[in-house]
């Protein structure tokens, strides 16, 4: 398993240079990898948007189908993995001392680890190894205070929302996309609630501008852009 | 190809690919010729029943329901809303604005498909417009539905354009579901997930608004 610590020096690469993720794809044999990396990097890339009716039937699963919705929830697990922890470490600082607030953010927490536990139990159901969690690094922002806390709390439900939204249409089964579905709403309510909080309208300018509903219709967000949004929060 | 028509009784019963049966018999030279049952239907049928949307407008056309209904309670709010606040009204204004965008962009694709939009209902929702508490009671309902209903049926969407559409409503649906929770004092995410309801159970919960 990889080291978590070289995790996301290895990311940046691999996200900015196609030769080097072609050639990382070829050494870890494509479906057969078991690593973190791996596995985000065999989700990032792949054939997207294939017609789902093409599929020959609504049960028809492969190998393959299954090897890219592990991918996936891979994916969708290190962002809750760091939400979770995110909310762990804004909780127990301390900082936020509005106690609406501050019960909010731990009701948020609680959902994301319940995000992890359903995440990590699927993929070992369909026969896949679950990511291991990422050592995150959100010194910074906590240690910046309330105001700070509550921004990057928004920029990461907003980036995990867009996340769900882009890979939806990817996810081949219909079981999997269910549990994606029931989650991403989720994502959606706590971003409203944070953008609010945080003097955000609902649709917007800013920082989070790519994650934000354009007026009535949501934003995805492609694998690598979230990636690249959340690499701040990675330990390097 | 010889085309011998097949006794029809027994289609009555028979929901082809998620067409219903209407809209199957329609389709009236590709039914004669194919077998009956989901499984059973030939792959040029299953291809030619793909392309022309047929379940997936039905999906559309359950969710263009909702949103019709969502849209006249945020309109009527609108117009008839007494001593609600400044800050639900301002809200609902721009909740009312998305309902009618997804209404406009529900049409739009159905038409693409080679369906066709169903039409307004009638609804009627009582009292609530003057009552901030029963108003905000109400949207909440209305819109923690809609969310759970567009999860209900997302899955059985086969195109991934329009799969893509329905995520994209959803997830403003969820904003506003936790948008007016908030403002009614409320938890805006209830539950770490967030349930998927049957069309049969979504339709039970919207009839007392449906005037018949």
């Amino acid at each position: 398993m990889p080291d978590p610590d070289t995790q996301s020096g290895a990311l940046a690469q691999l996200q900015g240079d196609p030769a080097t993720r072609k050639r990382f794809l070829r050494m870890i044999g494509g479906a057969g990898a078991t690593g973190a990396l791996g596995l985000l990097v065999a989700a990032c890339g792949g054939d997207d948007e294939k017609d789902r009716a093409a599929a020959g039937g609504a049960t028809k699963t492969t190998m393959a189908s299954t090897s890219s919705d592990i991918a996936i929830l891979n994916y969708a697990l290190t962002l809750e993995y760091l939400e979770a922890d995110f909310y762990d470490q804004a909780v127990q600082s301390g900082q936020i001392k509005d106690r609406a607030v501050a019960d909010l953010a731990k009701r948020i927490g609680e959902a994301e680890h319940a995000h992890v536990d359903a995440i990590v139990a699927t993929v070992k159901k369909l026969g896949g190894t679950p990511v291991r969690r990422p050592a995150t690094k959100f010194d910074d922002v906590i240690g910046g205070g309330p105001a700070k806390i509550l921004e990057a709390a928004a920029v990461v439900e907003n980036l995990g929302a867009a996340a769900y939204l882009a890979q939806a249409p990817r996810i081949k089964s219909k079981d999997v996309l269910a549990a994606a579905l029931s989650i991403h709403s989720v994502e959606a309510r706590h971003a409203a609630a944070l953008n609010k909080l945080t003097g955000r309208g609902f649709s917007g300018r800013g920082p989070l501008d790519g994650s934000l509903p354009t007026g009535a219709f949501a934003s995805p967000l492609p694998m690598d852009r979230v990636l690249a949004e959340v690499k701040p929060f990675l330990a390097s | 190809m010889n085309h011998t028509p097949i006794p029809a009784p027994e289609l009555e019963a028979v929901a082809v690919e998620g067409l219903s049966r209407g809209a199957f018999l329609m389709r009236g030279a590709l039914a004669t010729g194919a077998l009956l049952g989901g499984s059973a239907v030939s792959p040029f049928v299953r291809r030619a029943l793909a392309q022309e949307g047929g379940g997936d407008v039905d999906v559309l056309n359950f969710a263009l329901t909702l949103e019709y209904l969502e849209a006249t309670f945020y309109s009527r709010a609108i117009r008839k809303g007494r001593g609600l606040g400044a800050d639900t009204v301002r809200l609902v204004r721009e909740i009312h604005d998305n309902e009618a965008a997804h209404v406009d962009a529900l049409r739009g694709t159905i038409k693409q498909l080679g369906g066709r939009p169903v039409e307004a209902p009638k609804v009627g929702f009582g009292d609530v417009f003057t009552n901030r508490s029963r108003f905000l009671g109400l949207a909440q309902t209305l819109e923690d539905t809609g969310v759970s209903a567009y999860n209900g049926a997302a899955p059985q969407i086969r195109s991934s354009e329009v799969l893509a559409a329905a995520g994209s409503i959803v997830q403003v649906e969820a904003r506003h579901a936790a948008l007016i929770r908030l403002l009614n004092e409320e938890t805006p995410a209830p539950s770490p997930f967030d349930a998927a309801l049957a069309e049969k159970n979504v339709l039970e919960a919207v009839t007392p608004f449906l005037k018949s």
